[in-house]
This record gives C-alpha cells, structure tokens and sequence, in this order.
C-alpha cells in the first residue's frame, strides 16, 4: 500500500514539473520570438558599425552581450591559475593544518550567497575611497573581482575531484617508474585530467555569466554602452533583464527582457550542456 | 607519496614554491573576504545592538532593526522546503524506480538543464506568469509576497535536491537490490520500504543544501517578495528577506546610515551559510564511512 502511494506521488511529481517547466520555457520562447531578430541585438543601427564600436547601439542587446562576455572573461582570466592551483594541492597535498583549513574555506566561500560577494566588492571601494584611491568607482574590473572570488571554489572543486578520480594503478605505475612528485603531476596526473578542469571553467563561466547580485551590486547599469575600459560601468544581460522587467514603460522595452533571457537561457545551458558531458566522459572509467 | 614530500630534491622545489605562490593568495584573499564582513559588522554588535535587532525598520526615525528580514529569510527558506523536498523525493523516485525508461532521460536533461537557467529567468516567467495569476485568484492580494517567491524558489531548490538524492539513493538501491528481489520484493516495495527508512542522511544532505540555495538567493525575492520589512502574517504578505536587503539598500540608498544594518544581515548570512557548510561537510565524512566506494562528488 505504501510502496503504491509513493508511486503514485512519483508519478504525479515528475509530471507536474515537466509540464511546469515545459510550461515556462514554452512561455518566455514564444514571447519573445517576435523579438528575436538583429533588431533585438543591434536596434536601428548597421550592423557592423555596431560590432566595430563605431556607432553607439540604442535600446538593444549588443552592448549587454559584450559586457556579459568581456566580464566573465576577465573573471575566467583572474581566477583561473590560482584556481586550479587550488585544486592541485588540495588533491596533493591533503594531509597538513594549512590544508585542511584551505579545504574548508574553499567549501565555506562555495556555500556563501553570491551576494556578499557583491558586498565584499561594495565595501572594498568604500575603503579605497577613503584611504587609499580616492577615485575608486564601480567599474568592470570590480565585477569581475568579485566574480572571480565567486568562481573560484568551482574551479578549485573540480580539479581535485579531476585530479583524484585519477584510477590508483596508474599512480603506483609512476612510482614504479620513479617519477618524482612534480613529474608525477606534470606528466600523468594533469594530462589525466584535462576533460575534468575543461569542465570545471565551463561550470565557471555558466556560472559568472548567470549570477545577478553581484554585478548589479559593482558596476554594471542600465545603459552604459559598450564598455569603454576597464575602470568603466558597462551593461550585462541578466541585468539588463533584471532592469527591463521591473522598469519597462513600452511593450519594446519588455521585449529587451525577454529576448536577454533567451539568449541567456541559450547560453548558459549549452554550457552546462556541454559541461554534463564532458563531466560524464571523466568520471566513466573506460575513457582514453 | 609521503616520502616524496619531506625530501624534496632542488629541482622540484621550484614548482612546489610557484603552486604555493598561488595558493597563499586565495586563502589570504577567502580570509580577507571573511574579514572585512566581520570587521565592518563588529562595531553594529559593540554599540548599538539593541537598536539593530530589534524588529523596527523605520530609517527616518533610526531605527535599524534587521529581525523582519532574518523572519522573512527563515520563513520563506523553510516553506520553500516543505513545497519542494517531497516533490525532489518524488521526483528522484521516479527516476530510481524507472531507470531505463524514455521518461526518465528525459527529466534527466530537464534536471540539468534547470541547473542551467538563470535565477533572473526564473524571476521574470515569475513576474509575468505566477504574479497576475495569484492577483486575479486571490484578489485581497496584489500577487507579490509570500507565496509568489516561495512557488519560483521552490522550482530553483528542486534540481540540486533532486541530484544529491538520487544519486545517494542510487547507491544504496544496487546494493540492496539483489536481496530485496531474491525476497520477492518490488522495486517500488524496495525502495518505500528499505531504502527510504535506511537514508535519513541522503535527506539530510539534500534538505541542507536545498535550504542553503533558498537562504541564499538573492533575484528571486527581490523580484517577486515585495520587500516591505514587516513581521508576515499570511502567505500573501509582502517580505524581505536579508539577501533582497542588502541588494535593495545598496543599489537605492546612499547614505552611509543605513549601512550598519547591510552588514548586520551580511553577518547573519555568513553565520548561516558557514554552519551550514559545516553541517554538509559532516554529512559528507559519514556518508563516505558508510560507502568507502561510492564517489560523493556531485557536481555542484
């Protein structure tokens, strides 16, 4: 009788979230393909006047794409090495204090709410303001910091799960061979483990292109353009569909978030798409 | 391995300082982090901590009190669990009990393709679709609040909960599967009457990172709660939670008054998710005793 409830609710669980979710991604699709043309991305002006810089693109996507792309690259760019690094000793270096402290702090800052990232980031300008530089601003560099801090426990997270999948005879075979430690690393456990970390930076760049809270806390607005350097305020998508579903006067501006959240939608989860895969790969022993 | 690290030979001294070089920055920067929220909250605790948790939010008159915020957060965390972990038991019940069939990949992909979306996504279908609906079916509300934020969390809880679970569930399933069979037990019969009653910590792990995401979102009550700092009394009432505070009050204020009580809540956040992080640490540790094989690393 049990063991029929539970089935029961199973069944009736799974349906509902399918139709739920087919349900949303049926909704915001269909409302936003009338938008989804190259005036959505690029508004009234030409096209390649408008990738080059040439001319500043109004009431459209192109600036936001770029600044989505530009910040997470930069955070990808910061966090990367000292990321993986990370990673390296934690799965090499596991049995000393300075370790353990590290395991737990990378795992306390991968359960922190993005958001205090974002008041890291808030509060590190207010202090630079007063004491050191005081024309220190919200600017595309601070995003990306933060960002970067963001990422980080990910990247670290899946180099070592990377690194330790890593099937023991082939560590006692560099033994027997008389690697020492650093060409055990270098020559057998990365190699190893490439498909692991590939996945891991995509998780991380899945990661800092969705988050919300901390670039609308350091920098990114309404309507910057493109972004002109690095100490400057830019545009991103997901603020930009943040920003257009709480403030849109005309039905176009409505549009803008819908079409930002499709084109989001698109990206992140081919990313994660492609990362799932990747993970798998890694994970199944008989890959080569 | 061991030998190896205390006798180092000169050539590999090299890269150990270059990775150490690397790795001392990131705990100093995780320390920095964690200290500046610490440092900036302290002086709230010192002098006026009366006035911060109390459960008065009236700027004008300066009163600073926080405790709606850290009720909104609590409340809204708790109720999204009891929506959404009976529906990620079910769901991932589904999967263990049908392990082949179409279905089954297919919730699959749905699972990790929500793990995809965007929480600002989630916000807006919330926005156009959930927030008229409620309006019109129940008219005394105007369709912010309660229960809009819960509904839109509870969906953004699930693919975590449901991966946690099924993957732990899994594990125990194969190895009880055999004996369960061989006493002509149903799969179903199996899982309702073994394997559920046997894993109070796969639940556990799932309900703590399930509450860990819905304490820690920050778009969707933002977008969907409302945001009045009020004690809520029904599931329609306006709240704000601590994330939306600290979101809210710096993206509109700019006085530095106000700003104690940004790192008061910064503070709460940071107590929560750090016992938190512990607690799932711990479950982890006796969850590899009980499976020495079994690979807990889901990916986050």
């Amino acid at each position: 009788m049990r063991a029929r409830l539970f089935h029961l609710w199973c069944l009736v669980c799974t349906c509902c979230l399918i139709l739920t979710l087919g349900g949303i991604v049926f909704y915001l699709v269909s409302q936003s393909l009338p938008y989804l043309n190259g005036a959505l991305f690029f508004g009234d002006t030409p096209v390649w006047d408008a990738i080059s810089g040439k001319t500043r693109v109004w009431g459209a996507l192109w600036p936001a794409c770029v600044g989505t792309f530009s910040v997470t690259i930069i955070a990808l760019l910061i966090a990367l090495l000292p990321g993986i690094a990370t990673g390296i000793w934690l799965a090499e270096f596991p049995r000393s204090r300075f370790s353990t402290g590290l395991g737990l702090a990378i795992d306390v800052l991968a359960g922190t709410p993005s958001v205090l990232m974002g008041l890291f980031g808030f509060t590190m300008i207010l202090f630079l303001r007063e004491h050191i530089a005081p024309a220190a601003n919200h600017s595309l560099l601070l995003s990306a910091s933060c960002l970067a801090i963001l990422i980080l426990p990910y990247l670290a997270s899946t180099t070592r799960t990377a690194m330790q999948s890593v099937p023991l005879s082939l560590r006692i075979s560099t033994h027997a061979l008389g690697m020492n430690h650093w060409q055990r690393i270098w020559y057998v456990l990365l190699p190893r483990s490439t498909k692991g970390i590939l996945s891991g930076i995509m998780l991380s760049f899945g990661r800092a292109a969705e988050d919300t809270a901390v670039i609308m806390l350091t920098g990114a607005v309404a309507s910057a353009g493109l972004p002109s350097s690095l100490l400057a305020r830019y545009e991103a998508l997901p603020f930009s569909i943040f920003y257009y579903s709480a403030q849109y006067q005309t039905k176009g501006e409505l549009g803008l978030a819908f079409g930002a959240s499709v084109t989001l939608m698109c990206l992140t989860a081919t990313t994660f798409a492609i990362t799932g895969m990747v993970y798998q790969q890694s994970l199944s022993p008989h890959h080569d | 391995m061991q030998e190896t690290d205390s006798i180092l030979p000169a050539a590999s001294r090299i890269p150990h300082l270059c990775l150490l070089g690397l790795v001392i920055p990131v705990f100093v920067l995780i320390a920095l982090l964690f200290g500046f929220l610490f440092w900036f909250s302290l002086p709230v605790f010192y002098s006026g901590g009366n006035s911060i948790f109390s459960g008065e939010w009236q700027p004008e008159q300066g009163h600073f009190g926080i405790i709606p915020m850290i009720k909104g957060s609590m409340l809204l965390a708790v109720l999204t669990l009891c929506l959404s972990f009976p529906a990620a038991v079910g769901i991932s019940g589904f999967c263990l009990l049908h392990p082949k069939h179409r279905i089954t990949s297919l919730v699959h992909g749905m699972v990790r393709f929500m793990t995809g979306i965007p929480t600002v996504v989630y916000g807006l279908a919330a926005l156009m679709l959930l927030v008229p609906l409620l309006r019109t079916w129940f008219t005394q509300s105007s369709g912010f609040g309660l229960l809009a934020c819960l509904l839109a969390l509870s969906l953004l809880t699930l693919p975590v909960m449901i991966m946690i679970l099924e993957n732990q569930l899994r594990e125990s399933l194969n190895q009880h599967q055999l004996t369960g069979t061989s006493l002509g037990m149903s799969r179903s019969e199996i899982l309702t009457h073994i394997i559920i009653p046997c894993a109070p910590q796969a639940f556990a792990s799932a309900i703590v990172l399930g509450f860990g995401r819905a304490v820690g979102d920050t778009m969707l009550p933002l977008m969907l709660a409302g945001n009045a700092p009020q004690n809520p009394e029904s599931l329609f009432d306006s709240i704000r939670t601590l994330t939306a505070h600290i979101g809210l009050v710096l993206s509109t204020e700019h006085g530095s008054a106000t700003y104690n009580s940004l790192f008061a809540s910064g503070f709460m956040l940071l107590a929560i998710s750090v016992s938190l992080t512990v607690i799932t640490r711990k479950l982890e540790r006796s969850y590899q005793r009980r499976h020495p094989q079994a690979s807990s690393s889901a990916q986050p």
